[in-house]
């Protein structure tokens, strides 16, 4: 039983038009980058808001909140993706429907709103174990001092709430990077999705698998270097966070 | 809004549903899970062996699988397994692995590198001083494991173990890309078969909430009772 390696295939031209097969890696992974970072921006601002409304003592910002988080956290993130894609447009007024399918870059925004949603309710768990982690002085402090409750939460918990919740943040960050790959599957042509397509059209599936295999730990140890700079470089002195 | 929708579709279709779509879903969460935390334990003993060799391989195995997409995952076993099959039975053509087995085995080995983190921790949970009280009454390293340390890790661990499980049982639903009928894969058929995209998804967001949601509830009553006994 014999595979035929050839690793020069990365170098060839693929079927689509000018591009080789490694510059469609490179496009894939580009655009895998892309979708995570759109996603973070409204994982990161959805789920601190829930995650705070879960905090307060809003008896309806906390339903909310709960509500928010339950749901997005017991459908599949495949499903998800279903709903946004198919079932929304057809829900909405049928010029609203028509102007979304019809949108050029539609697998796009379908993953970066529905994996930004997806992992909101993941990072506003974090953000809400972060605030419960501080000590009830901080909030009372806070309140000593004159500040209302949105000061307390700007100037006194978020910042401390923040600083401790980033280990588990950036394992969120990674988590959402891979999530990308699910995209696939309404279209979006990220790093797997290119990895697939080069084992369709030239047969060498390892090559195409190894690569994308490598070029996955490279962005993952990229992210986990960057955001233990970021840790080091935010790290309040004396206050040791989960050291 | 949904007067042209036709929920009849699933009152039509609702057996294929959950006896071929649903019954393969939960077939293939259920062994994946045993067979996951299996390996998962096992990786988890040779990470904390001592032995450096076997150390690095399950460090090496650990965070391979968790650097990596699932997706990413499914394909590589996909094409990877018939080669495996034919090199280890000397065959000369791929061999047939059959689409269920390869799911079930890239599940399996996938999520053993996140059953072997909380087996891990578990295994730490336990005093040092037990084991050496293991040791001191002349068990082997094997009596002390399987009598002593793993019974209460697994005891203490049951909630997070249920809940790496609610993940995996959510995480089957991406056998789609290979085509597989799961539930998810059986309400797609069903919905481009009828033309029912919105009734057939809303539905199957419906029953996946369901048992994910009911299932972490049992989680947190297990978690007080846990508690409690300890």
């Amino acid at each position: 039983m014999k595979y035929n390696w050839n690793w020069g295939i990365f170098w060839e031209q693929s079927p689509e038009g000018t591009a080789t097969y490694a510059q469609l890696l490179i496009n894939g992974l580009q655009w895998t980058i892309v979708t995570a970072l759109c996603a973070w921006v409204i994982a990161l601002a959805v789920g601190s808001t829930i995650g705070v409304m879960r905090t307060t003592n809003s008896k309806w910002a906390n339903a909310f909140g709960t509500a928010w988080v339950e749901l997005f956290r017991n459908i599949p993130i495949l499903v998800q993706l279903f709903l946004w894609y198919f079932v929304l447009p057809e829900v909405l007024p049928k010029a609203w429907g028509m102007a979304l399918k019809q949108s050029p870059n539609a697998a796009f925004y379908t993953a970066v709103i529905g994996l930004g949603f997806a992992t909101s309710s993941r990072v506003a768990e974090q953000v809400r174990a972060g605030i419960k982690a501080l000590p009830r002085g901080q909030t009372m402090a806070g309140t000593a001092l004159g500040l209302n409750t949105a000061q307390t939460y700007r100037y006194v918990l978020l910042p401390m709430a923040f600083r401790i919740v980033l280990p588990p943040l950036t394992s969120e960050f990674l988590n959402l990077i891979k999530n990308t790959s699910v995209a696939l599957t309404i279209g979006l042509l990220e790093l797997t999705s290119r990895a697939r397509s080069m084992q369709e059209y030239s047969f060498q599936v390892f090559e195409a698998f190894t690569a994308a295999t490598i070029l996955y730990l490279v962005l993952n140890v990229i992210v986990v270097a960057g955001m233990r700079m970021l840790e080091n470089r935010v790290a309040v002195p004396g206050y040791t966070v989960g050291k | 809004m949904f007067s042209n929708f036709d929920f009849d579709v699933i009152a039509r279709s609702w057996q294929y549903l959950f006896f071929d779509g649903m019954a393969f879903t939960l077939m293939l969460t259920l062994l994946a899970t045993i067979g996951g935390i299996f390996v998962g334990t096992i990786l988890a003993l040779m990470r904390l062996s001592g032995i450096k060799p076997l150390e690095y391989f399950a460090n090496f195995y650990t965070t391979l699988f968790r650097s990596l997409p699932l997706v990413l995952v499914i394909f590589w076993f996909y094409f990877l397994l018939p080669y495996i099959g034919a090199w280890a039975t000397g065959a000369t053509r791929p061999m047939q692995v059959g689409a269920f087995n390869s799911a079930l085995i890239t599940f399996t080995l996938f999520e053993a590198a996140y059953f072997a983190e909380i087996m891990r921790a578990g295994i730490q949970s336990i005093p040092k001083g037990q084991t050496a009280a293991g040791y001191a009454l002349g068990l082997s390293y094997w009596q002390v494991m399987g009598r002593i340390v793993l019974p209460q890790a697994f005891r203490n661990m049951i909630p997070v173990l249920l809940t790496q499980t609610i993940v995996l049982f959510q995480d089957t639903s991406l056998v789609y890309v290979l085509s597989l009928t799961d539930f998810l894969g059986a309400a797609s058929k069903v919905a481009q078969r009828d033309g029912r995209l919105v009734e057939m998804y809303l539905f199957a967001a419906l029953v996946y909430f369901i048992i994910s949601f009911a299932l972490s509830r049992l989680v947190k009553v297990l978690q007080e009772r846990v508690a409690i006994v300890r």
